[in-house]
């Protein structure tokens, strides 16, 4: 078996009192495209702050290439779900993929011509070129997300963490998309996506986790993802809507 | 004194001069940092520290029996500051959510301070006279030094400002992802939370601690309206803070007796208010006479490919036809059609119209620009 690029033991997050994830142990192994499915609430995006360091587990390690977040983090790249932040706020669609560039300059030290030829060959990457100076608010839904995308790729990273890229996108986006992830794969990076889409999950990833408060399973999309799983994850019995 | 007298003054008189200069970096430093404060949405926080300020000066009065302004405000700077944390720390520890958290140690320090003052009043020896201008504030008061020290804390202030610049923006964009860049966004947020903290506290002489929030959201609110960058919109609240300070000086000074705090406050809701109606691009005004516009392009083309399809029929795309049939179609009028002449667009010939063959080119075009601009 290749080498483990994120490995997650025994963990468990709790907001307030209840857990929202207990006890989850998960080996992500490099080079995959792996899909975590489960309903709304189950902990998907808790799982992928957690591994992230934004938020802090009750209990539970969680290794990056062996070593702990805060010392792999350039090896790392986020796509936020989009709903977290406010596309109101004044910037243009290049100035939030030049945010991507900001982890590797640190502080203080600003973007230059550099950072920009970045951001504006993922921006080409994403297909949002033309709309580069276009004022954040004044973007669509997927263009948005797929400003998000680009942000994420200037980043450079080893291993992509994607929070619902899928959400609200057309058929098109979703295509160009899902284009990009099989890219990176190809290129030996490790990609991890929240989705929601069952129907598309074999066809899309080739490793899926089914996630609802605790790990269901984890595994090859051929070999784990069938109705019983489904069934466990979701409460409900799946054979009639997904059809293999 | 008119206005007249005030701006010939204003270069002459010393006293003057100081407390225009001194409302006008106020303003422009409550402006800048009133643009963060605004993006991160956290409005009401200025209100909360403003007003946790309160207790501070009251016990330092207390303390010291000086009624010294910079002692004060070092006792109101701490109180401020102990405010602040706690409003962090009711938010990150319990489950209220932080209006909840900006209400309470508000209204909490708000009715202690004013218990503390309350208390002084009582006092019969006591040369409390004074103290009630931290309410409602009093420009007249202000000093060269208190001048000076605005002065430094904006420099400061600006200095840090343009240092983390990308840091702040990144934090006020998306805090989350900040995180895992690996900023430490808990300095981040703190540098700025004291910074807005000692604007303050630096205001409460002149604007008091009833209205100090409103230097801080007024301008930036205002600002926000005009500019779809962040730098600019932290220039123009500095710009619209300043002279805020600066007419709101001049018009109290040339108005006997009316105070100055309130005076500022209310040449910053002006900036408001014409922002909000004739600011380009989001303001109200300009939004409905697009709105309308728009309606009557709508009705035009609508009444254009009605047309259109009329004449396809005919081998001569410009075969006269009877006005009459128009009536057919709901969305015309003699004004519309009146309009698609003037454009060149369609000819009329007594009761008879024909479309030109710009008409009919536009016509044909039409749905595949309409569906251009959407994208
Ligand atoms: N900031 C928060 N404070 C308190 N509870 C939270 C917070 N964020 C999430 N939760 C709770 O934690 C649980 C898991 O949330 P999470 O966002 O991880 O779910 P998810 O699987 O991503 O759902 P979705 O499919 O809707 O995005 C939910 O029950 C949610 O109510
Ligand atoms: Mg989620």
């Amino acid at each position: 078996m290749s080498k483990i690029a994120v490995k997650v033991d025994d963990l468990t997050v709790a907001y307030n009192y209840k857990p929202v994830l207990w006890d989850i142990d998960l080996e992500i192994p490099e080079g995959v495209l792996m899909a975590i499915v489960g309903p709304n609430g189950a902990g998907k995006s808790t799982l992928i702050k957690s591994i992230l360091g934004i938020l802090n587990p009750i209990a539970g390690s969680i290794t990056i290439y062996g070593k702990s977040y805060a010392k792999q983090r350039s090896l790392v790249a986020y796509v936020p779900q989009k709903g977290s932040v406010d596309w109101d706020f004044p910037t243009t669609a290049l100035d939030v993929v030049m945010m991507g560039t900001y982890g590797g300059l640190g502080w203080i030290k600003r973007p230059g011509q550099k950072e920009k030829k970045a951001a504006l060959e993922a921006l080409e990457k994403v297909g949002m070129l033309p709309f580069k100076n276009r004022q954040i608010s004044q973007l669509s839904g997927g263009q948005q997300q797929r400003i998000f995308l680009a942000r994420a790729l200037v980043q450079d990273a080893s291993i992509y963490f994607m929070d619902e890229p899928f959400q609200g996108v057309d058929a098109t986006t979703e295509i160009a998309i899902i284009n990009i992830l099989k890219e990176l794969r190809k290129a030996s990076k490790t990609v991890v996506v929240v989705h929601h889409d069952l129907q598309t999950v074999p066809e899309y990833f080739d490793w899926v986790t089914f996630l609802n408060v605790k790990k269901i399973a984890t595994g090859p999309v051929k070999d784990i993802f069938n109705d019983d799983n489904l069934t466990k994850t979701y409460g409900i019995n799946y054979k009639v809507s997904i059809q293999k | 004194m008119d206005l007249q007298d005030y701006f010939s003054l204003v270069f002459s008189d010393y006293t003057l001069r100081t407390i225009t200069l001194g409302t006008a970096i106020l303003g422009a430093v409550t402006g800048m940092l009133g643009s963060f404060a605004v993006l991160r949405k956290q409005s009401l926080l200025g209100d909360a520290i403003s007003h946790a300020a309160l207790p501070g000066i009251a016990i330092a009065f207390l303390i010291t029996g000086a009624k010294e302004s910079n002692i004060l405000l070092l006792g109101a700077l701490i109180s401020g500051l102990i405010g602040t944390f706690w409003i962090r720390g009711i938010i990150t520890k319990t489950h209220l959510k932080s209006d909840t958290a900006l209400g309470l140690i508000l209204s909490v320090f708000f009715g202690f301070g004013m218990l503390l003052l309350t208390f002084i009043q009582k006092q019969p020896n006591a040369n409390q006279a004074g103290l009630d201008k931290y309410l409602f504030g009093q420009a007249a008061t202000l000093v060269e030094s208190d001048v000076w020290l605005m002065t430094i804390v904006t420099s400061i202030c600006l200095v840090v400002m343009l240092l983390f610049w990308k840091e702040f923006k990144l934090l006020l964009f998306d805090a989350d992802y900040t995180k895992t860049l690996g900023f430490n966004t808990k300095f981040i947020d703190i540098l700025i939370t004291s910074f807005i903290v000692l604007a303050i506290v630096l205001g409460l002489q002149t604007v008091g601690v009833v209205l100090m929030s409103a230097m801080l959201l007024a301008p930036a609110a205002a600002a926000r309206q005009w500019t779809n960058k962040l730098s600019v919109m932290v220039f123009l609240a500095a710009l619209f803070g300043a002279f805020s300070g600066v007419f709101g000086t001049a018009i109290s000074a040339s108005q006997n007796n009316l105070s100055t705090g309130p005076v500022i406050v209310l040449v910053a809701g002006v900036f408001v208010i014409i922002s909000f109606i004739f600011s380009p691009s989001r303001g109200l005004l300009f939004k409905q006479i697009r709105v309308i516009k728009n309606r009557r392009d709508l009705h035009l083309h609508k009444t254009l490919s009605f047309m259109y399809r009329i004449a396809e029929t005919h081998e001569n795309i410009s075969h006269p036809h009877a006005i009459k049939i128009l009536n057919n179609f709901h969305g015309y009028t003699r004004g519309t059609l009146q309009k698609l002449v003037d454009k060149n667009y369609v000819t009329i010939d007594g009761t008879m119209w024909s479309l030109t063959e710009e008409g009919f080119k536009t016509a044909a075009n039409l749905y595949n620009q309409l569906t251009k601009q959407n994208e």
